[in-house]
């Protein structure tokens, strides 16, 4: 009964903030109604027990992601009137890319009511609820049947933000650095220099 | 608690009722220890420069902070006219509703907590990491030039160090080998010499301590405190992000802010200081109730963050990005593969790897 009343209040939610984002007309709204909808996203999991989840959502997107989302988007001027100008001539493409969406999530749905053998590819070999936490069964599957796979997407984003690093970083000439190291290393040897002064000469 | 009013009122209504009367005890005992802690902040800060500090409303200035509160309260909202409204009213909100939420899982004692949930770290983080939106949000619905600097460099501060902190809890977690706050606790049960900060289980002793300087410092500038207050600089940004706030929502922004320095201390007394368990097993220590020694760790772990405010000046920007990114992340990240690989020796009872 509350957990009905929960999933569906926290539904609701997430489906009106998902079109406000791309339907409010301030660009940092959009990315607050974003992070709204990331949130009951996060609330959803818990309903159904997978708090791990849920909570690695709200430290991942909310937490860092869309916090960069947010510095970025503030620090933009975005014109609205120049984007809107070519949506007529990016309504086909855009309807066509949200139309296979669709279809393939009616796919991956619909698969699993027509194909009973379907159902049993899904389940993954994971220890009983009842004996582990669900933290640990998903340590125990991700460490193990997927390790070579876990390890390889990481190895994209590694790679991928060295990209990014590469291709944006220049050394531009004339700037003056602080090198920490060499200030740590300055003996008193190299800073001070002793000098006798002869009265009314000056240096 | 819970069962006593289950006893009577029946199962879901005695839920309810024993856990609204819970959560407003715990709440309002935060409160109170907090308007105490912020006059002592005041009081130490006093001391080192050789003030007497507040002193003027009640003995030894001790209703300073509830005279303060009314202040506040009763003064008039200002929003400028420039500001996005609702963002800005949000902004407060948000940083107060997010302190007091993560104390939902913080236990001040032997089952002494309102969710014992099993991943209680996770959600402590996942809260603080959320608690930047208050202040980015209020920077920006300013709609003026200082909150906005202010804000960007509360982003870029907090996230940075975010990563640290994180890899210092996943050090802590992998010698606990649980997520769970209570947990962790027990774990450091037996006296001072269990204490992660000394040593723990592990077989080496002070292999913590090093996380444990860099949980300290990390913690400071995840709560914008000095000398990592550079969101709220008031020589270069005059206020921060606070610029444009007066009244009760700027009395919530400092409530919230003080509430996590408070929830860091106990997170630091949690997770290396053996939160409720005494300093020695014997039987005076051990007759104090626990929640006693919860609040002393707390209490002494904040001075420490009072005396650093007091006594070092404020770090310039690209020592504190460097300070973050160049030391600590890979210092850490150093140090949980050690941890890790040493937790494969001291613990033969985990399942082994592939």
């Amino acid at each position: 009964m509350f957990e009905a009343i929960a999933f569906y209040i926290f539904s609701v939610i997430l489906i009106a903030s998902g079109f406000l984002v791309i339907a409010s007309r301030v660009p940092v709204h959009s990315v607050l109604f974003l992070i709204l909808a990331f949130f009951n996203a996060a609330a959803l999991f818990l309903l159904m027990g997978a708090e791990f989840l849920g909570l690695i959502l709200l430290v991942v997107y909310v937490g860092a992601v869309a916090v960069l989302f947010l510095f970025v988007v503030m620090m933009l001027d975005v014109d609205l009137a120049e984007i809107r100008k070519g949506v007529l001539q990016y309504l086909p493409v855009g309807a066509m890319v949200g139309l296979i969406l669709v279809l393939e999530l009616g796919f991956v749905l619909f698969s699993w009511v027509v194909a009973p053998e379907a159902a049993a590819n899904r389940a993954v070999p994971v220890a009983p609820i009842t004996e582990v936490s669900n933290t640990e069964a998903i340590g125990r599957v991700l460490y193990t049947r997927y390790v070579y796979l876990f390890q390889a997407s990481g190895l994209v984003l590694l790679l991928s933000m060295v990209g990014a690093i590469v291709l944006t970083h220049r050394q531009r000439e004339g700037v003056k650095r602080q090198n920490v190291s060499r200030q740590v290393a300055r003996t008193r040897e190299e800073g001070v220099r002793l000098v006798k002064v002869k009265p009314g000469q000056g240096l | 608690m819970i069962a006593f009013f289950q006893s009577f009122l029946g199962p879901e209504w005695g839920f309810a009722v024993g856990y609204t009367l819970a959560i407003l005890a715990l709440a309002v005992s935060l409160l109170v220890m907090l308007a105490f802690l912020l006059l002592f902040d005041r009081k130490v800060w006093a001391a080192v420069q050789m003030r007497k500090g507040p002193n003027v409303v009640g003995p030894f200035g001790l209703l300073q902070s509830f005279a303060d509160f009314f202040k506040f309260v009763f003064k008039e909202i200002v929003i400028p006219a420039g500001a996005d409204k609702t963002v800005f009213l949000l902004a407060p909100l948000i940083t107060f509703v997010l302190a007091m939420a993560a104390w939902a899982v913080v236990p001040v004692g032997e089952g002494w907590v309102i969710a014992d949930i099993n991943v209680g770290i996770l959600y402590i983080f996942a809260i603080s990491s959320l608690g930047v939106y208050g202040i980015i949000m209020g920077g920006w619905a300013s709609n003026s030039k200082y909150p906005f600097l202010g804000g960007l460099r509360s982003a870029a501060q907090m996230v940075s160090y975010e990563v640290a902190i994180g890899f210092v809890i996943i050090t802590v977690l992998l010698v606990v080998g649980s997520l769970n706050l209570s947990e962790i606790v027990r774990a450091q049960a037996g006296g001072i010499q269990n204490w992660f900060v000394i040593g723990g289980t592990l077989p080496v002793p002070l292999l913590l301590l090093p996380m444990f300087v860099i949980f300290f410092i990390s913690a400071l500038a995840e709560t914008n405190r000095p000398p990592f207050d550079l969101p709220e600089a008031e020589s270069e940004l005059v206020a921060g992000y606070q610029v444009e706030y007066s009244s009760t929502p700027y009395l919530l922004f400092m409530i919230g802010e003080y509430l996590n320095i408070v929830l860091m201390c106990a997170m630091i007394s949690i997770l290396f200081l053996g939160g409720w368990h005494p300093p020695v097993d014997l039987v005076p220590f051990t007759l104090v109730p626990g929640v006693i020694w919860f609040i002393l760790k707390v209490w002494v772990i904040f001075f420490l963050f009072a005396m650093v405010k007091a006594m070092v000046p404020r770090y310039r920007y690209d020592q504190l990005m460097r300070l973050g990114w160049k030391l600590f992340l890979p210092t850490a990240l150093v140090w949980t593969i050690l941890i890790a690989g040493l937790m494969i020796y001291a613990r033969p009872d985990l399942p082994p790897a592939l």
